[in-house]
């Protein structure tokens, strides 16, 4: 069945690096408009987890469905999210794809693939299965589906029996798991006690790939071999990478339970700089190349975010407040 | 004649043959035909659409979600209702919420064989009704008659919305119609099961029964309740119920659920604040007790409402 995996090209190497940059750029500017006051909620970063994130969407095609969760603005930009509507929606602009009504990583285009996470861990996994079961249905192969979660996502029901129901129905999906050592701030010593994450794959009859987390072309050669797999009638794929989340839960997370000790280990150094060297070190492109990309990509970003600024906020006396779409069934309620 | 629980199947037989969109997932139903057969037949009569899932009610939901969201019209069986809350987030959290925050609807129906039997026990006999309504996003019935189990649960197929539809496991074999209906009134509207001028009784489901078997004990002694069938409890048709108040000038809501936050309470809440002047007493409720279901028919039949606790509960209403 499986067909032989295409090599990882300098010209996808430096694809996949590219919407790591503009990942990088765009989330510093993010924590910048935090401190500045100007987010409407929380912001959530994916420092550190950039490689694996766009080695997932990047393997994904048009057609195919995503369900990313917090740490993915990578992989959001990669299967086709922009920078403008990543900016809207963490702005609060009413133009944005949720209008006001659901914020920063909880953004998605349902219609077009890109499923809009809730927060409720594992819940997305079986969500993309049911996707790609209808797909099945209607008769369409070929699909992929992938989601997206940490190593604490692992420990929820909805996890187990979305990966477990995805595995009897044998369907096209791809789980991808992010072992950054912490869920918020618990360490994996408090999440699991198998030895690796990985054993689970065995325990639900999937197949399992392991990822070094820090290195990109490790990354996009592991999901480029898991999507392949899944596109052509493997069955579920548990991806799971090891790599170290590089900042807090979140920018209002001072991060202060952090191992020092594990900066300096395998887990512990940062994908993008790890890219960088590669390129360089491959003379596919100079230092002074990069740093113009990075400026390219701080253009685009600062641009669209003074746009953005300048677009109206969702107007409360505008909203239908309907959370069914018949507009019948709106109850009134006249003691409010 | 056809039974309650065989108008639910031929709704759904229905649903798969005039609707290529419709599937059929969850427990034991497909070559088995459900717990209580619901599905019988089904999965031969349409092969690859009518699917046995592993035991996980979240997954059963989530799928149905992730199906809904590609186009589907997914119709899932949880075994009993109470089992439900096993799938409980992926209803609220995610259906409920899925066109509110993206602008996409989730045409899924979650079917809840609910409600007491006699040996049912503590978790397989709730009603669960008012907490799904709690939620925004859903929509809820809960059909009394064998018409409506049939035309309520072919409209649910064809909401764009999330239902739950709450079926009534007492009235699955003992309910039976001689034929079913082309049409039917809409979900959202309320039907007066009886008319009469004295007290309004508002109640869904099983209670629906007790409640007419009430009015006919009252009836022998010259008094007149009217019975509102709600028929779906969100919507909830406010206007039919206080229509009727404005009639009969008194109100007793009579619910199987659990009495704290429930259906009953709703429609007190609302007669109270939105039709004060109508009333000529205090509205009273009858529900079941406040503790789990017990198993022995003989506490059972004292934990729910009744014909006799909802009589005695009217004659308290009409002073007698």
């Amino acid at each position: 069945m499986s067909k032989t995996i295409a090599p990882v090209t300098e010209s996808d190497y430096l694809k996949a690096y590219r919407v790591m940059l503009l990942s990088r750029v765009l989330e510093e500017k993010l924590a910048s408009l935090y401190r500045a006051g100007m987010i409407k909620g929380g912001v959530f970063l994916g420092r550190g987890q950039e490689a694996l994130s766009t080695a997932t969407g990047i393997h994904l095609r048009k057609g195919d469905i995503f369900a990313p969760l917090i740490r993915d603005q990578a992989g959001r930009l990669a299967f086709g999210d922009t920078v403008l509507d990543t900016l809207r929606t963490y702005l609060g602009s009413q133009l944005g794809s949720m209008r006001g009504r659901d914020g920063n990583i909880h953004r998605g285009r349902p219609r077009e693939g890109y499923y809009a996470m809730i927060s409720h861990l594992g819940a997305m996994v079986p969500a993309v299965a049911g996707g790609l079961l209808a797909r099945r249905l209607r008769g369409e192969s070929g699909v992929v589906g992938a989601t997206c979660l940490g190593d604490g996502g692992t420990s929820t029901g909805a996890f187990h029996e979305g990966l477990n129901a995805a595995a009897v129905d044998k369907l096209p999906l791809v789980v991808v798991v992010a072992n950054n050592q912490y869920a918020y701030s618990t360490p994996n010593s408090r999440q699991y006690a198998c030895a690796d994450l990985l054993d689970k794959a065995a325990g639900y009859g999937v197949a399992g790939h392991k990822a070094d987390g820090t290195d990109l072309l490790d990354c996009l050669q592991t999901l480029r071999k898991a999507v392949q797999s899944a596109r052509e009638g493997g069955g579920p794929q548990l991806v799971v990478a090891s790599l170290l989340r590089l900042v807090g839960h979140g920018e209002h997370d001072d991060f202060s339970y952090l191992d020092k000790n594990l900066k300096k280990t395998a887990v512990g150094a940062d994908c993008l700089l790890v890219a960088e060297k590669y390129i360089v070190d491959q003379e596919w492109k100079t230092t002074e190349d990069l740093t113009e990309w990075r400026r390219e990509a701080e253009q685009e970003v600062n641009t669209t975010a003074d746009r953005v600024r300048r677009e109206p906020s969702p107007d409360a006396e505008e909203d239908d407040w309907a959370a069914l779409s018949r507009s019948e069934y709106r109850e009134q309620f006249a003691a409010v | 004649m056809i039974t309650y629980l065989e108008a639910i199947r031929l709704a759904q037989q229905k649903a798969l043959a005039t609707d290529p969109r419709v599937f059929l997932y969850g427990q034991d139903i497909g070559n088995f035909g459900g717990a209580f057969k619901a599905t019988k037949n089904l999965a031969a009569e349409f092969p690859g659409r009518v699917l046995d899932a592993p035991l996980s009610e979240d997954a059963i939901v989530g799928m149905a979600i992730g199906a809904a969201i590609e186009g589907a019209r997914p119709i899932v069986e949880m075994q009993f209702a109470d089992f439900s809350t096993c799938g409980l987030n992926q209803i609220v959290n995610h259906a409920g919420t899925l066109f509110y925050r993206t602008g996409v609807p989730c045409p899924i129906v979650v079917r809840l064989p609910s409600g007491g039997t006699s040996g049912g026990g503590p978790f397989h006999s709730q009603s669960l009704e008012a907490i799904y309504a709690h939620w925004p996003g859903l929509v809820v019935v809960t059909p009394a008659t064998v018409e409506d189990a049939y035309t309520m649960l072919l409209e649910a197929v064809a909401l764009d919305d999330p239902v739950v539809f709450c079926e009534h496991k007492f009235l699955y074999y003992h309910l039976k119609a001689e034929s079913l209906p082309e049409t039917s009134l809409p979900i959202g509207k309320a039907r007066i099961a009886r008319t009469g001028r004295d007290a309004t009784v508002v109640t869904h489901g099983a209670m629906l029964h007790e409640s007419l078997a009430a009015a006919s004990e009252l009836a022998e002694d010259g008094y007149q309740l009217e019975i509102v069938d709600l028929r779906s409890i969100k919507p909830l048709d406010t206007d039919t119920v206080l229509a009727s108040v404005a009639r009969t000038g008194r109100l007793l809501v009579v619910s199987e659920e659990w009495p704290w936050g429930g259906v009953s309470a709703e429609v007190v809440s609302r007669v109270t604040t939105e039709g004060f002047g109508l009333l000529d007493a205090a509205p009273m409720r009858v529900n079941a007790k406040d503790t789990p279901v017990p198993y022995h028919p003989d506490l059972w039949s004292v934990h729910r409402p009744t014909a006799s606790t909802i009589a005695a509960a009217a004659r308290r209403l009409l002073d007698l």
